[in-house]
C-alpha cells in the first residue's frame, strides 16, 4: 500500500475523459429534489482515514458540492451537488488533485440497494432471535422444569418459533420447492424437510404435552444455515459491486454531432447507423463505423494483441473498441451496437459457454448423494421401531431425531465458509473472485495460457533503444514529445524528462507526428516515412525520429516491455508442475520475443479468437487474458484471469480479476485454490465422521433435543475453526530475493 | 410461577428489542461502510 499523504501520488488529469464533459456528466447524475442531484464516482485506491478526509475536504472546498461521503468498503464517494451553482466537470478534477485515481460510474450499472441481501439478513436476524430465545426456554427444560412449566415454555416455544421458521425457512423452502418441481434435488430439500417436520412434531409433542419438543432445534439450524447462505452470499456481491467499480466508463456513449452542428451526448444503446460521431484522443470507438476525417490513427492492441497503430484514411473502416490515438476523429456508424464487432464477441462467448462442460459444485454434488441416503435411514428408522416395537410414536420422534441430526448444518456450512475465507484472503492481495465455483475449477488446473500484450506485458510502450546525434536533439525530441497526447510521445517525454519549452511554433498532424518550426529550421519528431527517410525493415520494433529539414537527427525504438514479474512467475508456475503456454493474435516474431524474455517455451502467434477458444478448450487450463479478442477464449477457458486493466468484455467474463503490475497473482490463486481445497475436503470429512457418530445414536433413539443441540453447535463450530486456518497461511507468493534478482536480470535483457 | 408470568413476556420483550434495534441499524445503512465507520473514528470532527 501506498502512504497515505495527500498529493503524494501524482494522477494525470486526462482531459479528454467522460469526467470533464458536464453534460454527460448531468445526464448520469440522479435528481435529489430541491434541485440538486448526485454522482458516485469511484476512489479505488482510497483505503484510510486520512484518504477520506483529503477526498472529501477537497470536494467540500467546490462551491456546488452539498455533501460529500466516502464508502471506505465500496470505495466510493458519492457527492450532491447544484449544477445551478457550478460546474460538475470540475469534481474529478478535484479528486485527482487530492492525490487519488477516479472515475465517474454509471447508475444504470448499480443495483439500487440488493433485495435478496436484504432478505438474507432480515431472516437471519429473525432466525437468531427465536433461536436466541428458544434456547432459553429449552436450557430451563433439559434441567429439569416441572411438568407444567415445561408445557408452558414449550408452548411459548411454540409461539416464537412458528412464525420465525415460516419466515426465515421460505428462503429453504423457496429453493427446494423449485428443485423438486423439476424433479430435481438439491441441498435444500433435505434442510426443508427437516426443519418442517421437526417443527411439525414439535408442535404435536407440545399439544399432547410430550417431554420432548426440537423446536430449538429447528430455529438455530436455520440460523447456522443462513449464516453460511449470507456469507457466500456477501462474498459474491462484493466481488460484482467491486468489478462493476473497476468498469470505467469507456465506451458507453459517444457524442453526436447533428447536421446542425449542435451536439449532443448518447448513450450505446441510443446510437443507430448513420449518426456523425465525434470520438476525443483517448477514447474507444464505440461502435463499428467509417473514418470521415483525415489522418485518424488507432490503437487495435485490445483487439488484436498488437502493438502496431493502423493510421486509417478517411473513409476507412474501423471496429468498436479501438483507441483513437490522435486528436479529435469524426465517425460515421455503420452498425449499432448490437451488431458491432463487440456485440459479435459476446456472441462467440455465450457459445463457449454453452459448449463448455463445467463440473457441478462440490456441495450439489454432495447433496445429490447425501439426500436420499438421509431420507432412507430415517424412513427405515421409521418402519423398522414402529414394526418391531410398535410404539409408532416413538418411531417417528427418532425418525425426526435422525433428520434433525443429519440436517446438513455443517456440510452446508463446510464448503462457503472455506470460500469467504479464500476470497477474503485473495481480496488483500488485490485480487477478486467472481464466485466458489470458480476457486473449486482453479484448484484443478494443470496448465496456464497467457495473452500477450497488457497480461505478460505492460501494455504500454517503452523506449527500449534509442540514439541521439547531440544533447540539443534530445532537448528538441523531448519538447516536441511533451507538446503531444500520442501514447509514444508520452512514452518518449516520460523517458526523457520535461527539459523546457519548445521555442518555435508547434504543429501536431494526427497520426504521422508533431512538427517544430525554430530559427529557420524545420524539426519533425514522428514515423520514418513522414520525416522522409526511405523503408528499411532493420527492426520489428516501432519508431519514431527525430529529422532537421529532413537529416536525421535522433531516432528512438519502443517495446511493450514483460511485466516485472512476468518471468519469476512463470518459472513459479512451472515449479508447481503447471506448464506455461503463450497465445497471441500477434505476429509470431513479437511473441517469440516476448516467450523468450519471460522464459515459456511454446509460444503461437498470429491466432483468430476462435483459435484462442480451441487452444484453451481442451483439458483444465487456466485462461489469463485482458483483451477484447481473449474474451471468448476466457469465457472457454476452464478458468479464467484478466488484469484490472483489461478491456470491460474481458474483465466481465473472467472468473477472477486482478490489479495492479504483479503476475504473481496467477500462481497466487492456484495455490490458494489448492489449499482451500483441501481444507473443503477436510470440513466435508469432518462433516461425514461426525454424522458416522451421531446417527447410529439417533436411529437407536438416544438423540434428546439436548444432544441435537450440542452435536449441531459443535460440528458447525469445528468446521467454521478449520476454514479459518487458510487466513494464517502466510507464505508469500514468490520469495523476495528471486523477484529482486528476476527483475534486474529483466531489465538488463 | 407468578414470577413467570412477569419475567417471560420481559425476557421476550427485550429479545424483540434487540431484533427491532438490529432491524433500524440495517434500515438506517449503518452497515453499508464497516471499513470507513473503523477508520473514521481517527478523523478530527469537522462539521458534520
Amino acid at each position: 500500500m501506498t502512504c497515505c499523504v495527500p498529493g503524494a501520488h501524482s494522477v494525470i488529469d486526462d482531459p479528454s475523459a467522460i469526467e470533464a464533459d458536464s453534460s454527460a456528466l448531468l445526464s448520469l447524475s440522479r435528481p435529489l429534489g430541491d434541485g440538486r442531484r448526485q454522482l458516485e464516482f469511484a476512489v479505488p485506491d482510497a483505503h484510510c482515514a486520512a484518504c477520506i478526509r483529503s477526498i472529501e475536504t477537497a470536494l467540500l472546498e467546490l462551491p456546488q458540492v452539498a455533501t460529500a461521503r466516502v464508502n471506505l468498503t465500496a470505495r466510493r464517494v458519492r457527492i450532491a451537488f447544484d449544477p445551478a451553482v457550478g460546474n460538475p466537470a470540475e469534481l474529478a478534477p478535484a479528486i485527482r488533485a487530492s492525490g487519488y485515481h477516479t472515475y465517474v460510474l454509471d447508475p444504470a450499472q448499480e443495483t439500487t440497494g440488493d433485495p435478496v441481501l436484504g432478505e438474507l439478513i432480515r431472516a437471519l436476524g429473525v432466525a437468531g432471535f427465536a433461536a436466541g430465545n428458544i434456547m432459553l426456554f429449552s436450557v430451563s427444560v433439559w434441567s429439569g422444569a416441572n411438568e407444567a412449566t415445561r408445557d408452558l415454555f414449550h408452548w411459548i416455544s411454540a409461539i416464537i418459533a412458528l412464525p420465525a421458521v415460516a419466515y426465515s425457512g421460505r428462503i429453504f423452502f423457496r429453493s427446494a420447492w423449485r428443485a423438486l418441481r423439476v424433479g430435481k434435488t438439491n441441498m435444500d430439500v433435505p434442510i426443508s424437510i427437516g426443519v418442517i417436520l421437526a417443527t411439525a412434531l414439535s408442535l404435536f409433542e407440545t399439544m399432547q404435552s410430550g417431554r420432548h419438543a426440537y423446536f430449538d432445534a429447528s430455529t438455530s439450524l436455520l440460523f447456522f444455515l443462513l449464516i453460511g447462505r449470507t456469507l457466500d452470499h456477501l462474498m459474491r456481491e462484493r466481488a460484482r459491486s467491486a468489478i462493476t467499480g473497476l468498469a470505467r466508463l469507456q465506451p458507453r456513449g459517444a457524442t453526436r454531432i447533428h447536421d446542425d452542428g449542435r451536439r449532443e451526448y448518447l448513450r450505446l444503446d441510443e446510437i443507430a447507423p448513420g449518426m456523425r460521431l465525434e470520438i476525443k484522443g483517448g477514447e474507444r470507438v464505440p461502435v463499428d463505423a467509417t473514418v470521415v476525417s483525415d489522418g485518424a490513427a488507432f490503437d487495435y492492441s485490445i483487439i488484436s494483441g498488437e502493438t502496431a497503430l493502423h493510421a486509417i484514411p478517411s473513409g476507412g473502416e474501423v471496429v468498436a473498441g479501438a483507441n483513437n490515438l490522435g486528436g479529435p476523429v469524426l465517425l460515421q456508424a455503420t452498425k449499432a451496437s448490437t451488431d458491432s464487432f463487440l456485440a459479435r464477441m459476446a456472441a462467440m462467448m455465450d457459445a463457449a459457454e454453452n459448449a463448455r462442460t463445467r463440473p457441478r459444485r462440490i456441495a450439489d454434488r454432495a447433496a445429490a448423494i447425501y439426500a436420499p441416503v438421509v431420507h432412507t435411514i430415517a424412513i427405515t428408522t421409521f418402519l423398522g421401531w414402529g414394526l418391531v416395537s410398535g410404539d409408532w410414536h416413538a418411531a417417528l420422534l427418532n425418525a425426526v431425531a435422525v433428520l434433525i441430526i443429519t440436517c446438513p448444518c455443517a456440510l452446508a456450512l463446510a464448503v462457503p465458509i472455506v470460500h469467504v475465507v479464500a476470497a477474503g484472503k485473495l481480496f488483500e492481495r488485490g485480487i477478486l473472485m467472481k464466485d466458489g465455483a470458480a476457486l473449486e475449477r482453479a484448484a484443478e488446473v494443470t496448465s496456464v495460457a497467457f495473452g500477450k500484450t497488457g497480461t505478460l506485458t505492460i501494455g504500454q510502450p517503452q523506449v527500449v533503444e534509442s540514439h541521439a546525434e547531440d544533447g540539443q536533439a534530445s532537448a528538441i525530441a523531448a519538447a516536441l514529445a511533451s507538446a503531444s497526447n500520442h501514447p509514444l510521445s508520452r512514452a518518449l517525454s516520460a523517458q526523457l524528462g520535461t527539459t523546457g519549452s519548445f521555442a518555435g511554433t508547434i504543429e501536431e498532424i494526427s497520426g504521422r507526428g508533431v512538427e517544430g518550426k525554430a530559427d529557420g529550421i524545420t524539426w519533425r519528431l514522428g514515423s520514418r516515412d513522414w520525416c522522409g527517410l526511405p523503408e528499411d525493415q532493420g527492426s520489428d520494433l516501432t519508431e519514431v525520429w527525430l529529422t532537421a529539414n529532413g537529416a536525421v537527427r535522433a531516432w528512438y525504438r519502443f517495446n511493450d516491455l514483460p511485466r516485472p514479474t512476468a518471468r519469476a512467475s512463470v518459472a513459479e508456475l512451472e515449479r508447481m508442475g503447471l506448464p506455461a503456454r503463450l497465445i497471441s493474435g500477434d505476429r509470431q516474431g513479437p511473441v517469440d520475443a516476448i516467450a523468450t524474455v519471460v522464459g515459456i517455451g511454446a509460444a503461437t502467434g498470429g491466432l483468430r479468437p476462435e483459435q484462442k477458444v480451441e487452444a484453451v478448450a481442451d483439458g483444465h487450463t487456466m485462461m489469463v487474458g485482458d483483451g477484447i479478442n481473449d474474451a471468448p477464449a476466457l469465457r472457454a477457458a476452464y478458468v479464467s484471469m484478466a488484469p484490472t486493466s483489461a478491456a470491460d468484455i474481458g474483465r466481465s467474463a473472467a472468473d477472477f480479476v486482478f490489479s495492479g503490475e504483479d503476475l504473481g497473482a496467477v500462481p497466487f490463486v492456484i495455490r490458494t485454490a489448492k489449499r482451500a481445497a483441501r481444507l473443503v475436503s477436510q470440513n466435508l470429512f469432518l462433516a461425514i465422521g461426525y454424522n458416522a457418530i451421531a446417527v447410529p445414536l439417533a436411529i437407536c433413539g438416544l438423540v434428546t433435543p439436548l444432544v441435537a443441540a450440542v452435536a449441531m453447535s459443535s460440528s458447525s463450530i469445528v468446521v467454521v475453526a478449520n476454514a479459518l486456518r487458510l487466513r494464517f497461511d502466510r507464505r508469500p507468493a514468490v520469495p523476495k530475493a528471486a523477484q529482486d534478482r528476476l527483475v534486474t536480470q529483466e531489465t538488463v535483457a | 410461577m407468578s414470577g413467570l408470568a412477569v419475567l417471560i413476556p420481559l425476557a421476550v420483550l427485550m429479545g424483540l428489542a434487540a431484533l427491532g434495534a438490529f432491524l433500524w441499524a440495517l434500515r438506517s445503512g449503518q452497515y453499508e461502510d464497516l471499513d470507513g465507520a473503523s477508520e473514521r473514528i481517527f478523523e478530527e470532527d469537522i462539521k458534520d
